[in-house]
């Protein structure tokens, strides 16, 4: 690993201070990412600063009848927090399903909406990747792209981002607080990432020298019909190839809400009103959700090696969808699909 | 060949910072440390305090070889700066033993044949220790999804599951 110089954060505005001081600098949090990316020569910062003593590390009750989670909350602990568990169990069930126990020990809420991309080239310096060094081409688009991105990818970049947690967290209308030097904000959870376009570089519509201080979740939870299904090379410790997150409102036989959002896709967890439109109104059955799934994907462009990741977001969509229906979600230990 | 300028040749690393003083409880024992910035603490336990009983196995947080407990929750101190741990307690395989006698996993782990070349093993057993402090395991899906962090390359996970069952009902 390179040479870098450490220093803490005595509280939120002073780890802005120091960010705006030093152009080279990166928060520190978890680690489990940027560790390994400064391993590998990928991130290369000069100072590290340490926020993870900082008071970020509570769930609170809000409001509005929602909850408000420290950006410094363990996976570990917001997965098995009592009141996610009960109100926002689509949200439990998509952290248990990515990384190991270990790692949601270790990293933080803030740091998971952070991570980078596990697109191979980004990680080989030796190869060309615009999201590392822009200008210098994609590897990805003419290479072994088999677990690349479907939906809203560019000439530029095919890169997916890889969080399950992101994905529920779309698709609960989540906000994300950030803190910077000209104060604090608030960004609706669809629009912190971002698609690629010609600036792959940027994940994100953080500003320079912001720091995530929280997650906000709104007072609807549903969860009474959710689920998070998630396909990988292996039953689990893997990133998607696909993964779903559906949860609906159902009264009378009829959907009254619905959200769906999908990851291993696109350069974002992704989200379209117009599926959630489709479903909207319409009967809970398998045609509405084959319908849905047809308007998800409905620009949906494949490249040499993953274009079987389309008919496997179809089918997966409407198989999540029904098991939202049933009140059946995917277990996240015994992996067999209901 | 004398330097006309102070700047930094172009590609040289940026000097070394001095190194930080650590205080870590290593299996109950105050360990006072001075380490680089990037010393993780995978490298501190087994170069600095010579317990080599935590493996490097990957050294990217996808093997599990390195798993130790802090503050009682297992992680992977393949991926953990030493100097974010200071003041932490920490406990490592060697720590896992009793007054001599070994660890109910550590037993179980014996009983079981619950390795082959045994690399993984201290990493197993730390992680097991963690998973039953977590309380979230009781059936065999259970355990084998959260232990899903611990390869082991020789293949032995059904005697590990069966180890960890049987130290689960010791607890």
């Amino acid at each position: 690993m390179i040479n870098f110089q450490y220093a803490r954060a005595a509280d939120v505005a002073d780890a802005v201070r120091q960010i705006a001081a030093d152009p080279k600098a990166k928060f520190i949090a978890g680690g489990t990412n940027l560790i390994d990316l400064m391993k590998e020569d990928v991130e290369r910062p000069t100072l590290l600063i340490d926020i993870s003593r900082l008071p970020l590390k509570t769930v609170e009750e809000t409001a509005g009848g929602g909850l408000r989670i420290g950006a410094l909350v363990p996976n570990f602990d917001l997965a098995y927090h009592p009141l996610i568990e009960k109100r926002y169990p689509l949200l439990a069930s998509a952290i248990l399903a990515g990384a190991s126990q270990q790692l949601r020990n270790m990293a933080s809420t803030g740091g998971n909406l952070l991570q980078r991309t596990r697109c191979a080239y980004f990680y080989d310096t030796a190869t060309p990747c615009n999201k590392r060094e822009p200008g210098s081409g994609c590897s990805a688009i003419k290479g072994l792209n088999r677990i690349h991105a479907i939906l809203g990818a560019s000439d530029a970049c095919i890169a997916t981002h890889p969080s399950d947690m992101c994905v529920a967290l779309v698709a609960l209308d989540a906000k994300v607080h950030v803190t910077g030097p000209a104060g604090a904000r608030a960004i609706a959870f669809a629009d912190f990432h971002r698609l690629p376009g010609d600036t792959p570089q940027i994940d994100t519509s953080l500003r320079p020298n912001e720091i995530v201080t929280a997650v906000e979740l709104p007072a609807k939870g549903f969860a009474k019909n959710y689920s998070y299904l998630k396909i990988r090379d292996r039953l689990s410790y893997a990133f998607a190839l696909v993964s779903i997150a559906a949860a609906l409102e159902i009264e009378g036989g009829k959907i009254k809400e619905a959200r769906l959002a999908l990851g291993g896709v696109a350069h974002k967890p992704w989200r379209d009103p117009a599926a959630e439109a489709a479903l909207r109104g319409q009967a809970a059955n398998e045609a509405a959700f084959t319908r849905a799934a047809d308007a998800l994907l409905r620009d949906a462009k494949g490249y040499e090696h993953n274009t079987f990741k389309i008919e496997l977001a179809r089918r997966g969509i409407v198989r999540t969808l029904t098991q939202a229906a049933r009140g059946t979600p995917q277990s996240q230990s015994s992996k067999k699909i209901a | 060949m004398a330097r006309t300028s102070t700047a930094r040749p172009i590609g040289s690393a940026i000097p070394a910072p001095d190194k930080i003083s650590i205080k870590l409880n290593v299996n109950g024992v105050e360990r006072p440390l001075k380490v680089a910035p990037w010393t993780t603490l995978l490298d501190a336990l087994r170069d600095h305090l010579d317990l080599t009983g935590t493996k490097k196995g990957c050294d990217h947080g996808q093997c599990g070889a390195c798993t130790v407990l802090v503050d009682g929750r297992r992680i992977n101190s393949c991926l953990t700066l030493a100097v974010m741990k200071d003041g932490a307690k920490v406990t490592t395989i060697e720590g896992l033993a009793t007054n001599g006698a070994l660890h109910a996993l550590q037993q179980a782990f014996i009983e079981h044949d619950a390795f082959q070349c045994g690399y993984c093993t201290p990493g197993q057993i730390c992680s097991a220790a963690g998973l039953i402090a977590e309380g979230k395991a009781k059936t065999a899906d259970e355990i084998r999804e959260l232990m899903s962090g611990n390869i082991c390359r020789c293949g032995a996970y059904p005697n590990i599951v069966a180890a960890i069952q049987q130290a689960m009902g010791q607890s």
